[in-house]
């Protein structure tokens, strides 16, 4: 069996055309990694640059109106660029100037990861292509004028359901057609290896500054660390340095959109099934002949109809678990995490909130629990109005 | 070697096998989407195909994200999956086809459809019905194993795909390939182009110096000169999207214009088929 395994999910299901590219880029991080120049220059990146480290805020509010753990938000959100997304693109920005690219191309859900790419290039003098599913670039108009601002061309993409899946496919189809100048951006802890290693080692720097941070204020661990999960890049660099704590629950809330008994749904731990796409093994949406779902969720950043392979893993093992929150539940929250807490999070985080908010009454006082914040929800504004039947002009 | 020795215990000889059999021949592979634009089309155009020489037919089972495949083909997937094309319902389009045919078959389409059938029982209804091969573009050589076993023993070729970027990977493929190589011309996904210029001749040569398995050309191949030139330096040329656009074009239509086209076609490759002492097959437009 291949390099990159979880239990049986992950490997490198990829064309021939790009396998020595990937061989390459795992080379190249390898080396990097351990270089201390490297990584001072990413730490200087991420510390002044992106404004890390992000806030772990403990939600007082919150927590006296739910009634029972501690609540901490891990301000995420307060990234530059307004989510996690920019802790992996600088890492792999820099690593792909080290190995001599002088362009990146990404896909992007949301346009958080579109926009964090076209930054990181901006900063960094590269070039910068995005691949968006056409109904993204429509319900997320702001974000793509965003990229473009920032010196980038956004590609709207036509085939397929037109969102997030079919953004991976074309990002994947331009990469095999120029590899030499190029490195794919990949934006979540999905593809095949060495990206879902890459991302969660980029993106665990959410949990390793959240676990300090818990520490220095409760004393002790959380009795759960919380996290919306579509690839899971958030919930895998949350949850990974909270692995060897077994009592620490990790919880990934998938985007279950109108219910998954519906086929308006994206959850795929709820209901997926085993298979190998976009370049690894893992949970999918997908029917009987193997044919990958049309997937729904109000979160354009959720709307996948995969899950990383760690995650994966994490499911089997027990590890982790995995919970379905719908549509109105995640708007719900978000409204509530407004008018609460005063924080306007990404409708993607508001999945992780909404369980947090079903739950936090059956722990007690002295439990806590950390909700990943991943994003800030100025970009969804528009679309919880419409949800919302309120007409705005935006 | 596995299957090689499969074969030989079983005495069956896999239909790719004998497209290859005769010394100096070279090949012209056409590719398909079944269920494009419906089952009882996919049926009439492989027998047309047959009909105008064509030596292979590689048949996609659709799928709904070819990531390997440009947009004439991805449009042959939707048209197919559409019109409620399933694996089973391939299995009975080579069924039909093997009514009254013996042509040499392959499969082309991604793993994900083969693992969730089951790769023993898809590979099972491979070998009853003659299917030799499979061509999966997402399966690379590191990941070649959970396949190769399952179809091995069903005397099922998993072919190699070498790419212009394979570079040190070409010799380590090749030792381990069965059945033919797919040596893909371009970088880039499936579709017709005007111009090919990897160094498709130090790719084939690197290929023979250590395996005697022929080798086919294909991606962008559409024209009789180009089928002409790949098949000159290889075992044979395979097309699939310049097939693909003349069904978009015409539908349940196409039939005579198929067999027009991969007339040319053959005829053009087999203009090269005297007695050559080396074996490679070029494969066209199919990625």
């Amino acid at each position: 069996m291949s390099k990159g395994r979880y239990g049986i999910h992950g490997g490198q299901y990829i064309s021939e055309t790009l396998m020595n590219e990937l061989l390459r880029l795992e080379e190249a991080y390898e080396q990097y990694r351990k270089d201390p120049g490297f990584t001072a220059e990413l730490n200087r990146l991420l510390n002044e640059y992106a404004g890390r480290p992000s806030l772990l805020y403990y939600a007082e509010k919150m927590t006296k109106d739910l009634g029972g753990a501690r609540i901490y938000l891990k301000r995420e959100d307060l990234n530059h660029t307004g989510s996690h997304k920019i802790n992996n693109v600088l890492g792999q920005a820099l690593l792909a100037k080290k190995m001599g690219k002088t362009r990146l191309i990404a896909e992007t859900g949301a346009g958080q990861h579109g926009v964090a790419t076209a930054t990181a290039a901006a900063l960094l003098g590269m070039e910068c292509e995005i691949f968006m599913g056409k109904e993204d670039t429509d319900r997320q108009a702001l974000n793509v004028y965003r990229m473009e601002l920032l010196g980038a061309k956004v590609h709207p993409v036509l085939s397929g359901t037109q969102t997030l899946k079919d953004a991976v496919n074309e990002t994947m189809r331009e990469w095999s057609n120029r590899v030499d100048d190029t490195h794919y951006c990949l934006g979540s802890v999905m593809g095949p290896h060495p990206f879902p290693m890459i991302v969660r080692d980029f993106q665990s720097v959410i949990g390793s500054e959240a676990k300090a941070q818990i520490l220095e204020a409760e004393g002790k661990l959380p009795a759960a660390v919380v996290a919306c999960v579509g690839g899971g890049s958030n919930a895998m660099g949350a949850f990974y340095h909270f692995i060897p704590d077994e009592g620490v629950e990790l919880i990934g809330c998938e985007a279950a959109g109108k219910g998954v008994d519906t086929a308006f749904t994206a959850a795929t731990i709820a209901t997926g099934t085993l298979g190998v796409f976009h370049g690894m093994k893992s949970y999918f949406c997908q029917d009987q002949n193997g044919q990958i779902a049309p997937v729904y969720s109000i979160s354009a950043g959720l709307d996948y109809p995969g899950i990383g392979p760690e995650h994966a893993n994490l499911h089997d093992t027990g590890r982790a678990q995995y919970v379905p929150v719908t549509d109105d539940e995640a708007v719900e929250a978000f409204e509530y995490l407004a008018r609460t807490e005063g924080i306007i999070c990404a409708i993607e985080s508001a999945h992780a909130v909404a369980h947090v908010i079903k739950t936090a009454k059956n722990y007690s006082p002295d439990q806590s629990i950390i909700i990943c914040v991943s994003g800030r929800g100025d970009k969804d504004v528009a679309a919880i109005a419409r949800y919302r039947g309120v007409d705005i002009h935006d | 070697m596995t299957d090689r020795a499969i074969i030989q215990k079983k005495g069956v000889e896999n239909t790719v096998d004998r497209m290859f059999s005769a010394s100096g021949h070279k090949a012209f592979i056409g590719f398909l989407t079944a269920g494009d634009p419906g089952a009882d089309s996919t049926v009439e155009f492989i027998l047309e195909m047959e009909r105008a020489g064509a030596d292979l037919v590689e048949i996609g089972i659709p799928f709904s994200d070819p990531t390997a495949e440009g947009t004439v083909i991805q449009d042959a997937n939707i048209r197919a999956l559409q019109g409620g094309m399933t694996t089973d319902g391939v299995f009975d389009i080579v069924r039909r086809v093997r009514e009254r045919s013996e042509i040499p078959l392959a499969f082309m389409t991604y793993l994900n459809p083969i693992f969730h059938y089951g790769y023993e029982r898809f590979f099972s209804k491979c070998e009853e019905l003659g299917v030799g091969a499979v061509i999966i573009p997402d399966l690379p050589y590191e990941e070649r194993e959970e396949v190769q076993v399952p179809a091995a023993a069903r005397n099922v070729h998993v072919i190699s795909m070498i790419a212009p970027t394979s570079q040190e990977r070409i010799q380590s493929i090749a030792k381990e390939a069965h059945g033919f190589i797919y040596v893909v011309s371009s970088m880039g996904v499936t579709g017709v182009r005007n111009e090919i210029n990897t160094d498709l001749e130090a790719i084939v040569r690197s290929i023979r110096q250590v395996t005697g398995t022929p080798c086919a050309i294909g991606f962008g191949i559409s024209t009789p000169e180009q089928a002409k030139r790949m098949a000159a330096i290889s075992d044979g040329a395979i097309v699939g999207s310049a097939i693909v656009k003349i069904i978009a074009a015409s539908g349940a239509q196409a039939g005579q214009q198929i067999y027009e086209y991969v007339r040319s076609m053959k005829n053009a490759v087999e203009s090269l088929s005297y007695g050559k002492t080396k074996k490679t097959v070029f494969c066209q437009g199919s990625l």
